[in-house]
């Protein structure tokens, strides 16, 4: 790695797609559109393009900057851009925002053209395998007969890995990362909290609130508190916060007292200021879903038979949401097939979101291993 | 004579494997074994602890599993290897027995290689009042990784207690030539091919 700089300025692109879509929910989109962005160059032969897909509440927005808003970094910059592990010198990288999103691709707060307003609660519930099909279109639109790679973390490594299933000939490597083959019971319990945060609110009105011009922040807050403890880990908070109180704070009342406290109100406020409500509920919908072993009577390695991906799955040893455990089983059921498979499990403090870091061995794995894709 | 990466035990453990089979390598390193038997035509995966070492065999472009050895196994299922290597890390391994079941209940069979404590040159180390340091065993007293240290006649024993068959044994020296005589005397480093049965 020599140059580790930015991609620069970037810009946001639109699909606009009038094939319908029919989703797994039995709903059709006549027409709908994907908000994309791109980075480097796609090659003669197209084949160095690497899809990069987003976790619950991320976007297409992956690196580089807004030429308008300097300051609106994308979310994996650290990992993408000219010699950096993704390098963008050598792979054509494709960021998307999915169906169902709040960052420009059709979703609940898009006018649904049938109605003249926004769809709000009628919009259907997507599945990974409908945002998989919805991102081959877009591959198809970009002339990307195969994808030299797919990338993701979390929710985003579900996608790569139904990628290998749904689309096996589209897809040469998949890297999944701190990811798991299907939520559990926990899981999906801290999912329905969150849901149910929002759905109370007495301002999300049935998922219809635009119509009345006002949004279900309460309840959105605290579904991003309660999101937000899980991505970290038991270690790193109290590193960090541990019992310290805030300097102004008082005592025995209810205000902000401990650090703690402080930190997830803010990034709570800072979420529910920004994100759309029914695309929160979604995103932990299509979470829950998300079993590709389902279809096989719960055999993961009978779903996996037909990948002929090469995989990278990586996870983080202090990820409780999604531990390391959940990637050894779809590492095993890999190996079952004697599919080619590396798996890499990195010490590290940060949880959940480890993904999303700078960690020097994270990395030099990532670029190693995308140094060795043919393009 | 010549070796492959220096590693003469490679040679007689790729020279019993054939193109198509599957090879589990515990504690493969940078991957260097596997590498050698991918280029014979053999599917492979590694299982490494080391960070160094896994981003090495990442590099190398070899299938590697990041995990400790003992626990690494429980995942696989029963006879999911053709061949399970494992290679100058038997005597460091803590709980031996298990290993070697460990080894034969995911593999049909298992390649081990190891240094032979008897070697006549770590015996005279001995005799003359210090731990034996050699190629094969590289390491200082203090600094070890080793925590077993047994000769192939103790390694045959324990292979008979646990019903293990040897199938086939190779005896090389220090200068990597085979040994065809007084193996346990002469040999300083044992390769062997194992089953549960001949």
């Amino acid at each position: 790695m020599s140059e580790h700089g930015s991609i620069g300025p970037v810009e946001a692109q639109r699909l606009v797609c009038t094939e319908p879509i029919t989703l797994a929910a039995g709903i059709t989109l006549q027409s709908w559109e994907l908000a994309y962005e791109t980075y480097g160059t796609l090659n003669a032969a197209r084949s160095n393009a690497v899809l990069i897909c987003h976790a619950l509440s991320g976007h297409h927005h992956v690196a580089g900057y807004y030429p308008d808003d300097p300051k609106n970094v994308g979310w994996w910059d650290n990992l993408i851009g000219p010699g950096k592990p993704l390098d963008t010198d050598r792979f054509f990288v494709v960021g998307v925002n999915n169906l169902g999103g709040c960052h420009g691709s059709t979703g609940p707060s898009s006018i649904n053209s049938a109605t003249g307003e926004p769809w709000g609660a009628d919009f259907p519930v997507v599945t990974v395998s409908d945002w998989v099909r919805a991102q081959a279109k877009l591959a198809d639109e970009l002339g990307i007969a195969a994808w030299a790679a797919v990338v993701g973390g979390s929710l985003g490594g579900m996608q790569a890995l139904q990628w290998t299933i749904d689309q096996p000939d589209r897809i040469r490597h998949a890297l999944v990362i701190a990811a798991a083959p299907r939520l559990t019971a926990e899981n999906i319990a801290f999912n329905d909290v969150a849901r149910q945060a929002i759905i109370t609110d007495p301002e999300f009105h049935g998922g219809n609130f635009y119509r009345h011009n006002v949004r279900p922040t309460r309840g959105l807050r605290l579904a991003r508190m309660l999101g937000h403890i899980t991505y970290l880990s038991d270690d790193q908070m109290a590193e960090k916060f541990g019992r310290k109180r805030r300097p102004s704070a008082g005592s025995y009342g209810f205000g902000v007292e401990f650090e703690i406290e402080s930190y997830l109100r803010y990034q709570g406020d800072k979420f529910a200021g920004w994100f759309d409500a029914n695309t929160y509920l979604l995103m932990t919908k299509a979470l829950d879903y998300f079993d590709p072993a389902e279809a096989c009577a719960g055999d993961l390695a009978a779903a996996l038979a037909g990948a002929r991906a090469k995989f990278l799955v990586v996870a983080f040893t202090t990820d409780w949401r999604f531990s390391p455990a959940r990637s050894r089983e779809i590492v095993n059921a890999l190996v079952k097939n004697k599919h080619d498979v590396s798996y890499i499990e990195i010490t590290s403090p940060h949880g959940h979101d480890a993904f999303l870091m700078d960690d020097h061995y994270y990395h030099a794995v990532v670029a190693a291993y995308m140094q060795n894709i043919a393009t | 004579m010549s070796h492959i990466l220096k590693r003469p035990d490679f040679d007689v453990i790729a020279g019993w494997m054939k193109a198509g089979d599957s090879v589990l390598d515990l504690g493969c390193g940078a991957g260097e074994l596997l590498r050698l038997l991918s280029e014979r035509g053999l599917r492979g995966w590694g299982i490494e602890r080391d960070p160094g070492h896994v981003l090495a065999a990442v590099e190398n472009g070899v299938n590697v599993i990041q995990s400790n050895l003992e626990a690494g196994l429980a995942g696989f299922e029963d006879y999911a290897f053709d061949h399970v290597v494992l290679s100058r890390t038997l005597q460091t391994v803590r709980h031996t027995q298990q290993i070697l079941a460990e080894m034969l209940r995911v593999g049909r069979e298992a390649v081990i290689s190891f240094p032979n404590f008897a070697y006549w040159k770590n015996r005279m180390a001995v005799l003359n009042g210090r731990m034996p340091v050699s190629d094969d065993l590289p390491y200082q007293w203090y600094d070890t990784p080793n925590v077993r240290f047994f000769t192939m006649l103790d390694f045959e024993g324990l292979c008979d207690e646990m019903g293990i068959v040897v199938r086939e044994r190779m005896v090389l020296d220090e200068r990597g030539n085979t040994v065809t005589e007084e193996h346990n005397f002469l040999g300083s480093l044992a390769v062997y091919r194992i089953g549960r049965d001949a």
